[in-house]
């Protein structure tokens, strides 16, 4: 199961080169562009770990790009985002924030349905892949 | 809440920091031309918008004569490449690095500053930012430390020009240890691999940079232009000197003028001489007596007195001493 989320979720993956034109709108924009990574994608899941600070001083995508694809590198079997903060006062939040790399397999999420009292239903999500201690999800070597 | 609500911000918003470009409209469309077409590389020029950058270097900059020449010889090379790229012919990127060998105050960020715009204006920078760094912003102090310094360096620098100051002292051939090795193994890696989004300029004394040139080789064969800028001559100096005071809103009397050419007359033959730099402060420390004068006096003030700067002003200095 494909995995969207952020401000492109409903469209193919983006390319580098659509990616560059994306950090450039947010660096001409003066929104602070960071790289974050996670193996847990969990839609409420929103603290994912930091690749590097956020890169405040960059002018040029190309910057944001080599990071990205270093993160790539490092992290193939886990999710890759790009998410640009506008700073500026009466805004102060995450302006542009998309999935720009994701693991080979995904298996997706299981649905609970939990029998509460009077026939309420309370459903859960959990990824299969959070079944696996952090580290060694989605297809990740130990090491 | 900003005036614009919580309405999607606009691009182009100001950067603050680094001096950055305003974006002007796109460059049109370079369709490929055939055999026998004609170009007007005079209007195209223009088009370009690096005949502005020349004319701001012309008159901007007293003297350096032979470094305008280089600068424009430059220029014109990646105006006739691009233009070979169009009818089809083998045209390959040129290495951009460059080395600006000087004493301090003969211009070399300036020159950098409009090189950037020349580049940006015949397309090989996507900014045309400058970036000005020393050895402190590269190298760092402990183990570990150096190769993330410098790669934020050179993150901030990409799509513009990287100024490396004084780029000798990264290398200590009396220290083993030192990190400064490291940062310049990143900086190779990166000028040749990364050769379209960012050109290295380094900048510093000629014959320092010719010992570091020595010692690294490698340094030297990524380095495609090496520009002299010469010292300035004392009439130089005092043309920058009315350039720099009429820029202020200043004006020298004409005793005020003569005193001044004394001055810079006594003040080039003394050690730590910094030619334009030198000129600098010493009209600012002009201003400052100026100010004082005016206090002192007490009398009535209009405005020609504000302006005009006289030799007692100059005078009191110690060079004259």
């Amino acid at each position: 199961m494909r995995v969207t989320q952020g401000t492109f979720s409903f469209l193919p993956d983006l390319t580098d080169e659509e990616i560059t034109a994306q950090l450039q709108y947010a660096i001409d924009a003066g929104w602070a562009v960071a790289v974050e990574f996670t193996d847990d994608p969990h839609p409420r899941n929103n603290l994912w770990e930091m690749w590097g600070l956020p890169m405040f001083d960059i002018a040029d995508a190309a910057a944001g790009l080599g990071e990205i694809r270093a993160c790539r590198a490092a992290y193939p079997h886990r999710y890759v985002r790009v998410s640009a903060y506008d700073s500026s006062y009466g805004r102060q939040t995450t302006a542009l924030s998309f999935i720009v790399h994701r693991p080979p397999d995904e298996p997706g999420f299981r649905l609970d349905r939990q029998e509460a009292s009077d026939r309420r239903v309370r459903y859960t999500l959990s990824p299969y892949a959070t079944r696996e201690p952090h580290g060694q999800r989605y297809g990740e070597p130990r090491g | 809440m900003t005036a614009q609500g919580f309405a999607m911000p606009a691009p182009g918003r100001e950067v603050a920091g680094e001096q950055a470009q305003p974006r002007e409209e796109e460059l049109p469309e370079e369709e490929p031309l055939g055999d026998d077409a004609l170009v007007d590389l005079g209007a195209w020029q223009k088009q370009l918008a690096i005949s502005a950058a020349l004319e701001d270097l012309d008159t901007e900059l007293v003297g350096i004569a032979p470094v305008k020449t280089r600068v424009r010889e430059i220029a014109a090379l990646l105006l006739v490449d691009k233009l070979r790229a169009r009818f089809g012919l083998e045209a390959s990127r040129p290495t951009l690095h460059m080395c600006f060998t000087g004493s301090p105050g003969t211009g070399k960020t300036t020159v950098a500053l409009r090189m950037a715009e020349i580049l940006r204006g015949l397309g090989y920078l996507r900014q045309g930012h400058l970036v000005s760094v020393t050895r402190d912003d590269l190298v760092g102090e402990y183990v570990g430390h150096t190769a993330p310094k410098t790669k934020a360096v050179l993150r901030r620098a990409m799509g513009g020009v990287l100024l490396i100051d004084e780029a000798y002292y990264l290398y200590r051939a009396d220290s083993e240890r030192d990190y400064g090795q490291e940062a310049i193994e990143i900086l190779l890696q990166v000028m040749e691999a990364q050769r379209d989004d960012l050109v290295v300029v380094l900048a510093g004394y000629r014959d320092r940079m010719d010992s570091f040139f020595t010692s690294n080789p490698g340094m030297a064969s990524r380095i495609a232009h090496h520009i002299d800028f010469p010292d300035f001559t004392l009439d130089e100096l005092v043309r920058i000197a009315d350039l720099m005071v009429a820029q202020e809103s200043h004006r020298f009397s004409p005793e005020a003028r003569q005193a001044f050419r004394e001055y810079m007359a006594l003040r080039m033959a003394q050690p730590r001489f910094a030619n334009a730099r030198s000129v600098r402060n010493a009209i600012d420390r002009m201003r400052l007596r100026q100010a004082n004068r005016l206090v002192a006096a007490g009398a009535l003030v209009g405005r020609d007195d504000l302006i005009r700067l006289e030799p007692v002003d100059i005078r009191p200095s110690r060079v004259f001493g």
